[in-house]
């Protein structure tokens, strides 16, 4: 039998996994993006299975918010990675201190 | 029901081994490809919670748009991904245990609260069960009760759109350009003279 504490579960495994991702490759930019595509995923998947444990049908509104402001980012993220490889030839997040921040 | 729980098992074990092998990949472009395999089981999930509409849209908007545009960068750019790797086994253990951490907190956070009223664990998960379908009941509730998130949407999509068309768009030197405000302002006077031409000399 599947309850919502199944798919808690697996969201929370999913974010893990995206939060790790971000840990693990703190060189490389793009698996740093796609794991926050992963973690906003592990989100959607939170918002769907609480729409389908109350009945109701708002949570899958806000999941698409949830996709619309992802692939807003993944643009926005992928464009930046793309002037910085131009300007300095290289991904490497280290490298990324021209702010002086 | 056990039909139910095996796909439950099938898509879910399939999305997180995927989603690893995202973080673990040598190859960046395993990694897109890793990604798309996740989505696709996410939107099998979704599905079985009954959210066809949201399904096909993670399928449509993240497999066909958003992987691909990833795909195309990694494709694209001319990165040297051997040296982007190193220092991976030197966070390894701080990370693996940080997950672990992670984890196990949450999944207590999930178990310990069992008694609760409105959170009663023991009933199954079912889809929203109604005569409209999945679409029309999004289309009936977000075009009138959340028309201004809806809107919302939009804007942040358009700022996107323009901030990304911004960041890349590069002014490059001795392009010809069409300039209309001098094209529309040229008078006709100006812009024919009239010469008389001597026979045998030219201009």
């Amino acid at each position: 039998m599947i309850t919502l504490e199944h798919y808690l579960f697996l969201g929370a495994i999913i974010f893990t996994l995206g939060v790790l991702g971000i840990f693990l490759n703190k060189k490389n930019l793009i698996i740093i993006l796609m794991s926050i595509e992963l973690i906003l995923l592990s989100v959607n998947i939170n918002f769907i299975a609480f729409s389908a444990y109350i009945n109701d049908i708002s949570g899958q509104i806000f999941a698409m918010l949830t996709l619309t402001v992802a692939a807003a980012e993944a643009a926005i993220g992928l464009a930046i990675l793309v002037v910085f490889f131009r300007n300095l030839g290289s991904i490497e997040v280290n490298k990324i201190n021209q702010l002086k921040g | 029901m056990v039909l139910y729980s095996l796909t439950f098992y099938l898509f879910s074990s399939i999305a997180v081994l995927s989603a690893l092998m995202v973080i673990s990949a040598k190859n960046p472009v395993h990694s897109v490809l890793f990604l798309i395999l996740s989505f696709v089981n996410a939107s099998g999930l979704f599905v079985l919670l009954g959210a066809e509409f949201l399904a096909m849209i993670l399928v449509v908007v993240y497999v066909g748009a958003v992987a691909v545009l990833f795909l195309f960068v990694v494709m694209m750019l001319d990165i040297n991904f051997v040296k982007l790797r190193e220092g991976f086994l030197q966070y390894l253990p701080f990370g693996a245990l940080l997950g672990i951490v992670l984890v196990i907190e949450l999944g207590i956070l999930f178990l310990t609260d069992r008694s609760s009223n409105i959170y009663n664990n023991q009933t199954p998960l079912q889809p929203i069960v109604s005569e409209v379908e999945n679409t029309k009941m999004i289309g009936q509730i977000l075009y009138t009760e959340y028309f201004y998130l809806f809107q919302i949407c939009g804007i942040i999509l358009l700022v996107a759109m323009i901030g990304s068309i911004t960041l890349t768009l590069r002014d490059k030197g001795g392009v010809k350009r069409q300039n209309i405000d001098s094209q529309n302002t040229v008078d006709a006077s100006k812009a024919i003279e009239k010469k008389k031409v001597k026979i045998g000399e030219g201009i």
